[in-house]
C-alpha cells in the first residue's frame, strides 16, 4: 500500500472517527436552512414574492445573497483543487470569474432590473414575437442551469466519499438523492424569499470558513505569500513552473488554445447566467442592483484572492500523490488542506475537515436551489404562462406549474449528478458559462442596444449558440475519449478543445447579425422605444 | 427586515402610452442619457476585456517574461493577476461614481415626468 493511499484511508478514518460531528453540522445548517424556507413560504403569497422575493431585499442582502449563488463548489472546490495541482494555471478560474461581473454590473444588471419582471426570457422577449423567444429563453435557461446542476452534483459525491467513506456508487447516488429532495424543498415552499436566505446564510458561512482556513494558513507561513508559493512550488516537485503560467495548458498550441477558450468562456459567461440574472429582481430598482453588484465584486473578489491561500496552500502542505489519490482532479483539496492545517492525527483537524466539509455541502446546496429557482421559475413563466396557456395563466396556476418543475428538474439532475464525479468541478462548471456566453448574452446585448435586432435574430443566436456549444462539448474530451472523460471507454471526441467558447461565443453574436440582416420583418421601432426608455430610466418598472 | 419594508412608488405609476415613449426615446434629454451611458459603458467594457486578454494571452505566449521573479517567490504572473482584481475594484468603483453623477439625475427626471403623466 502505498503511502498516499494510507494517507486518504486515514482521512476518511478520522472523518468517520468524527462522523457524529460532521452529521450534527450538516443537520444543523439543513435544519436552519428549512426553518427559514417553512417562515418563507408562509410570507409567500404572490408570483411576485415566488420569483423575486417580493422585491424588497436591501442592496447589501441582495449582495450577499449573489455571492452565495456565484460561489459554488466550482469556486470553493473545483478552484483549490486546479491550484493545489496546476498551480498558476489554475488561478486563471479566480481572476475571470472575477473580471466577469464587470460585464454584468456596465451592460445588463441594471437595464435588466428596469425591463424585465421575473425571468430572462422576458428582456429577451420585450420587443419580439413573445412564443417563439419564450420557448428558446426558456429552453437555454434550463440547459444552462442543468450543465451548472450537474457540477454541483459531482461536487456532492466527491465530498461524501471523502468523508463518509462512502465509495459504492449507491451510496454517492443516496446521497446526490438526499441533495435533490432538499432542494426540491427549498425552491417549491420557499420560493425566492426563502432561496435567497438561505444564500445569505451559506454565502456567510462560506466566507467565514475560507477566511479560517487562510488565515491559518498565512500564520504557518508568518504571512509571507512567498514562503508560502515557495513551498507550494517545492512540494510540487515542479518547481518554478507550478508559480508560473502553462503547466496544465502550456503543453501545446491545442493546449494553449484551450486556456485562451476557457478564458473567453469565463469572462463573457457570467453577465448570461440565468440564476444569477433573476437576482436582480429581488432588488426595489436598479440602483439597488447595482449596488448589489458592487456587493458581489467585493465580496466574491476578497475571496478569489483567498483562493491563492487555499490553492497555494493545499500544494505546500499536502503531497500531489495524496491530492490525486483522493480525487483526481483535485476536488477535495480543500477539505484536505483543512484536515492537515490542523493536524492529521488531531482532533483538531478532524474538527476543521467537518467544518470545512459542512461548509462545502451548504454551498453545494444553496446553489443547487439557485439553479432549480432559475429553471422551474423560467418553465413556468416563459414556457407554461406565455407560450402554452398564451399568457392566460392564472398566477396560482403559474405557481403551481413552478412547483412541479421544480420536482422535475430535481429528478433530471440527480439522475445526471452520477455521470461526472471525475470531472474537475470548476472545469464542469466553465461549460455552463460558454453555453451562457454563447447562446444568452448575444441576445441579452442585441435586445437592449440593437435598434434593428429582430426575432429571427434573437431565435438564430439562442439557438445557434445552444447548439454549436453543446454539440462542441458533446463531441470534446470532457465526454469521451479521455480517461477522465464522463464515458472513459469510447471515444467519439474529433472536436479537441474541452472549453467551447473560442468558437461558440463568437458564432453566437454572428448568427444574431445574420439572423436580424437577413429577416423579412421590420424590427418593432414602437417596443424598441418603450424597452430602450425603460431600460435607461426605470419607467414603469415592476 | 426586507419583507417590512413599505411598497416601491412604482407600483402605483401609471404606464405611459406607446406614443410617449416613441416621443421621449426621440428627444434630446434621453438622447444624452443615452449618451452618457454609452459613451462611458462601451468604451471601458472594450477596454477591460482587452486588459484581461492580455493577461490570458500573455499566460500563454509570453512564458519567460510571466515567470520573471520580482521579489522572493511572486513573480509578473502572480503580480499581473492580482492588477486584474485590483482593476475590477477600481472600475466598479468609477462606474458606480459616474452613474450616480452623471445617469441617475437624468433618468430620475425622466422617469417622475412620465410617470407623473405630465
Amino acid at each position: 500500500m502505498s503511502p498516499a493511499i494510507t494517507h486518504v484511508t486515514l482521512a476518511a478514518n478520522e472523518a468517520s472517527e468524527h462522523r457524529p460531528l460532521i452529521i450534527t453540522l450538516f443537520a444543523l445548517f439543513v435544519v436552519a436552512t428549512l426553518g427559514i424556507t417553512v417562515w418563507a413560504g408562509r410570507q409567500t403569497k404572490d408570483a411576485a414574492d415566488f420569483y423575486a422575493g417580493g422585491r424588497q431585499f436591501s442592496a447589501f442582502q441582495n449582495g450577499l445573497a449573489v455571492s452565495g449563488d456565484y460561489m459554488s463548489a466550482a469556486s470553493f472546490l473545483g478552484i483549490a483543487g486546479a491550484i493545489a495541482l496546476f498551480g498558476y494555471d489554475g488561478f486563471l478560474y479566480s481572476i475571470g470569474f472575477l473580471v466577469a461581473w464587470l460585464v454584468a454590473l456596465l451592460l445588463v444588471a441594471e437595464p435588466l432590473r428596469n425591463s424585465g419582471r421575473y425571468t430572462m426570457g422576458d428582456v429577451l422577449a420585450y420587443r419580439m414575437r413573445q412564443r417563439p423567444v419564450r420557448t428558446a429563453a426558456g429552453t437555454s435557461t434550463i440547459v444552462v442551469s442543468i450543465f451548472y446542476l450537474l457540477a454541483q452534483m459531482a461536487g456532492a459525491g466527491v465530498l461524501v466519499s471523502l468523508l463518509l467513506g462512502i465509495t459504492s456508487d449507491a451510496g454517492k447516488i443516496l446521497i446526490v438523492a438526499l441533495v435533490g429532495v432538499l432542494m426540491i424543498v427549498y425552491v417549491s415552499i420557499g420560493g425566492m424569499k426563502g432561496t435567497t436566505w438561505v444564500q445569505m446564510v451559506k454565502a456567510v458561512l462560506l466566507i467565514g470558513g475560507t477566511i479560517l482556513i487562510t488565515f491559518l494558513v498565512l500564520l504557518k507561513f508568518n504571512f509571507n505569500i512567498s514562503d508560502l508559493l515557495g513551498k507550494a512550488a517545492e512540494n510540487s516537485g515542479k518547481g518554478d513552473a507550478f508559480l508560473e503560467p502553462g503547466l496544465q495548458y502550456g503543453a501545446d498550441n491545442l493546449t494553449k488554445l484551450d486556456f485562451l477558450s476557457l478564458g473567453i468562456a469565463l469572462v463573457l459567461g457570467t453577465a448570461g447566467l440565468p440564476h444569477i440574472l433573476i437576482r436582480f429582481y429581488t432588488v426595489p430598482n436598479a440602483k439597488a442592483a447595482r449596488k448589489s453588484v458592487n456587493w458581489a465584486i467585493g465580496i466574491i473578489g476578497g475571496f478569489y484572492l483567498m483562493t491563492i491561500a487555499l490553492g497555494f496552500g493545499a500544494a505546500a502542505l499536502i503531497s500531489q500523490e495524496e491530492i490525486i489519490e483522493s480525487n483526481p482532479s483535485g476536488n477535495t483539496a480543500a477539505p484536505l488542506l483543512a484536515l492537515h492545517i490542523g493536524g492529521v492525527d488531531s482532533a483538531w483537524g478532524a474538527i476543521l475537515l467537518a467544518t470545512i466539509s459542512a461548509v462545502a455541502f451548504a454551498t453545494i446546496l444553496a446553489v443547487v436551489a439557485g439553479l432549480t429557482l432559475a429553471s422551474s421559475s423560467s418553465f413556468a413563466h416563459d414556457i407554461y404562462a406565455n407560450v402554452i396557456r398564451k399568457g392566460k395563466a392564472t398566477e396560482k396556476e403559474e405557481m403551481r406549474a413552478a412547483r412541479w418543475a421544480t420536482v422535475l428538474i430535481g429528478i433530471v439532475s440527480i439522475a445526471l449528478g452520477a455521470l461526472a464525479r471525475d470531472l474537475n468541478v470548476a472545469g464542469l462548471v466553465a461549460l455552463a458559462f460558454a453555453v451562457a456566453a454563447s447562446a444568452n448574452l448575444p441576445t441579452i446585448l442585441y435586445s437592449l442596444f440593437w435598434k434593428r435586432f429582430t426575432t429571427q435574430g434573437a431565435l438564430w443566436s439562442i439557438y445557434g449558440g445552444l447548439i454549436v456549444a453543446v454539440g462542441l462539448v458533446l463531441f470534446s474530451p470532457v465526454v469521451s475519449g479521455d480517461p477522465k472523460a464522463m464515458f472513459p471507454d469510447v471515444d467519439f471526441a474529433w472536436f479537441p478543445l474541452k472549453n467551447p467558447g473560442i468558437i461558440s461565443i463568437p458564432f453566437g453574436f454572428l448568427m444574431g447579425w445574420l439572423g436580424t440582416v437577413l429577416s423579412k420583418e421590420e424590427p418593432d421601432a414602437k417596443k424598441y422605444a418603450e424597452l430602450e426608455v425603460r431600460s435607461l430610466t426605470g419607467t414603469g418598472a415592476h | 427586515m426586507a419583507a417590512e419594508a413599505p411598497p416601491p412608488s412604482t407600483q402605483k405609476a401609471k404606464l405611459p402610452t406607446p406614443e410617449e415613449f416613441t416621443e421621449v426615446q426621440e428627444s434630446a434629454e434621453f438622447g444624452e442619457l443615452r449618451r452618457s451611458h454609452r459613451s462611458f459603458a462601451f468604451p471601458l467594457t472594450i477596454g477591460f476585456i482587452v486588459w484581461y486578454l492580455l493577461y490570458v494571452l500573455l499566460s500563454n505566449y509570453a512564458g519567460g517574461f510571466m515567470g520573471a521573479k520580482l521579489v522572493g517567490n511572486i513573480n509578473v504572473a502572480f503580480v499581473f493577476g492580482v492588477l486584474q482584481f485590483v482593476s475590477t475594484f477600481l472600475i466598479a468603483w468609477w462606474y458606480s461614481k459616474h452613474a450616480a453623477a452623471k445617469l441617475d439625475p437624468k433618468a430620475e427626471a425622466i422617469k417622475t415626468r412620465m410617470e407623473g403623466g405630465a
